[in-house]
């Protein structure tokens, strides 16, 4: 379980995060929902250690993150952020050995190679895995730097945003992918979403963020309503059941 | 081509050349001459090497490849110290006749100069490596005003002696301190080479690299001051090589295409080792001394500089 206490974070003298408590639980999926400017990448980051938190702990399978070896917390968590910008030219199987880094250092040995030939499997790059990711689209390149969170293998996995760009296609199959590697392989997964009906479809809680802080935090069912929703974007959003799915009908509301 | 062939390729040329250096129209003089063009070649692979290991380090941790350690001013301040030295001690003050005081003068003001950066910069919490460039380049150019300010009052010919200072040049390099700076460029190396492989990751930028483990911070400090010590020691033994590093960090990219920083060090320092003596070589042996060889490094650099640029500003 990931525990997060009291959590603040300012930028100059605002607070984008201001006390925040939340728990994720083990073996979900849970989706940080909100307005832009919430502070929802803030608090991923600060979670992930990218961010160095102003007050206020974070607490991995009750330990506290900042007492950890850098190296041991990134064979439990990993994160991956919204824009992956590089200098250098990868293959798709380059790529995906770096996730191997926490455990090899860098000379992988026959394990390492299993678990990344399995993480390139199980996203289906076998077939281009010498490709340059350059060449990629960008559900294909969202797909490879997935692959390397799995070959990370660590029990919480931290998306920023990984629908960002992705057309309908592609959302839903990262999305899917998401929701087998909490069914098949345990892992926990915590994603920033904007569209609150992907968090509704895939997410089994919610945590709703605004101006910084918690409004809502809850089974997916307890948050996708009408009066939740309001309290959180201000908008009125009606709900439509379509075959086991809540569809939030906000277009033109 | 495999990478280990292009690497022996490179490697016997860089043997090549230093073995014609050594030993090309020697006629026998075993006593005379041998040791002498040894410190010279010696200084060459020197200065060679801590320029490609700190040029490639320094790139990888400003995610740049058209920058060079330089910029953080080190070559001012060089010759900020030469030009004040010779302005109020005069020329043949014991600082700049005696090349022992004068290098360890000079190494260690750079060195303290970067770690009080470093130490300043880093104190004042979290800051892009950006704003240390910055930082950087201004004060190396207050340096480099206050040199040209002198330069322009100085005796002219205690002007001539700055501008000797001014171009890197192997012909007097003195025995002793080739050995000095052999043992601090060997010992910075063994301890930047530890986190070689935390060097591959961080070229993957700042959040994959902590999310894979590396201690960003740490890794950044240290290779900085390493960059900066391996420069340092280089810029005193031989004066100020401005484009070279980006040259051959930039050759040793195109040439291996590959993300390992064990290849890609390895192959800018063998390229810079070849074209340091080569260069001389045909300095010495075909111009016979009518040119040096810093002239042509720049030259030949501004043009390859130009070239980058205009390649980068295409691909983005």
């Amino acid at each position: 379980m990931i525990q997060v206490r009291e959590l603040t974070k300012f930028y100059g003298k605002k607070a984008v995060v201001e006390n925040v408590s939340v728990n994720i639980h083990p073996g979900k999926i849970t989706s940080f929902i909100g307005p832009n400017g919430a502070g929802k990448s803030t608090l991923l980051s600060m979670v992930s250690r990218l961010l160095d938190a102003d007050t206020g702990e974070v607490l991995v399978d009750k330990k506290d993150v900042k007492k950890m070896k850098s190296n041991d917390f990134s064979k439990r968590v990993s994160i991956l952020k919204q824009s992956n910008f590089m200098n250098v030219r990868l293959t798709i199987r380059e790529l995906v050995s770096f996730g191997r880094y926490p455990y090899s250092r860098g000379r992988l040995n026959a394990e390492d190679i299993r678990i990344i030939d399995q993480a390139l499997d199980y996203m289906d790059l076998m077939g281009m895995q010498d490709s340059y990711l350059e060449e990629l689209s960008g559900g294909q390149r969202q797909r490879a730097f997935i692959a390397m969170v799995i070959a990370q293998d660590t029990d919480y996995i931290l998306l920023d945003e990984p629908l960002n760009n992705l057309d309908m296609k592609h959302s839903v199959q990262i999305m899917k992918i998401l929701r087998r590697l909490v069914d098949d392989l345990g892992k926990t997964v915590i994603i920033v979403l904007h569209d609150i009906n992907f968090a509704s479809v895939y997410s089994d809680r919610i945590v709703a963020l605004k101006d910084g802080r918690v409004v809502k935090d809850g089974p997916t069912d307890d948050i996708i309503n009408s009066d939740s929703l309001k309290e959180i974007y201000d908008m009125d959003i009606p709900i439509k059941q379509l075959s086991n799915c809540r569809i939030c009908v906000y277009f033109n509301s | 081509m495999r990478n280990s062939t292009k690497m022996i390729i490179l490697g016997a040329f860089a043997v090549l050349f230093c073995s014609l250096y050594l030993f090309q129209g020697l006629n026998g003089s075993f006593d005379y001459a041998l040791p002498r063009r040894g410190i010279k070649v010696l200084a060459m692979v020197l200065t060679g090497v801590a320029i490609a290991y700190s040029t490639v380090i320094f790139q990888t941790i400003t995610h740049n490849r058209i920058l060079t350690p330089s910029i953080m001013g080190f070559d001012s301040l060089y010759l900020l110290l030469q030009t004040v030295g010779i302005f109020f001690l005069g020329s043949s003050h014991v600082t700049i006749v005696n090349k022992h005081v004068n290098f360890i003068l000079s190494v260690s003001a750079m060195i303290v100069f970067a770690l009080l950066l470093y130490q300043f910069l880093f104190k004042s919490g979290k800051r892009p490596i950006y704003f240390l460039l910055l930082v950087g380049i201004i004060v190396g150019t207050f340096f480099g005003s206050i040199s040209t300010f002198l330069q322009v009052l100085i005796d002219p010919n205690e002007f001539l002696r700055v501008q000797d200072k001014m171009f890197a040049s192997f012909n007097n390099v003195s025995g002793d301190l080739v050995w000095w700076a052999l043992a601090i460029i060997v010992i910075s190396m063994i301890i930047g080479w530890r986190s070689i492989n935390d060097l591959d990751v961080l070229s993957l930028g700042r959040d994959t690299a902590i999310n894979l483990g590396v201690s960003y911070d740490k890794v950044v400090k240290k290779t900085l001051i390493i960059s900066s010590v391996l420069i340092a020691v280089s810029t005193a033994l031989v004066g100020p090589i401005t484009f070279f590093g980006l040259i051959v960090a930039n050759l040793s990219y195109q040439f291996f295409k590959t993300y390992k920083h064990s290849v890609l060090i390895i192959g800018a320092s063998l390229m810079s080792v070849f074209a340091l003596v080569g260069g001389q070589w045909v300095v010495e042996r075909v111009f016979t001394f009518s040119t040096t060889l810093s002239v042509i490094i720049n030259f030949v650099g501004g043009i390859y500089f130009i070239y980058l640029l205009l390649k980068e500003s295409r691909s983005t």
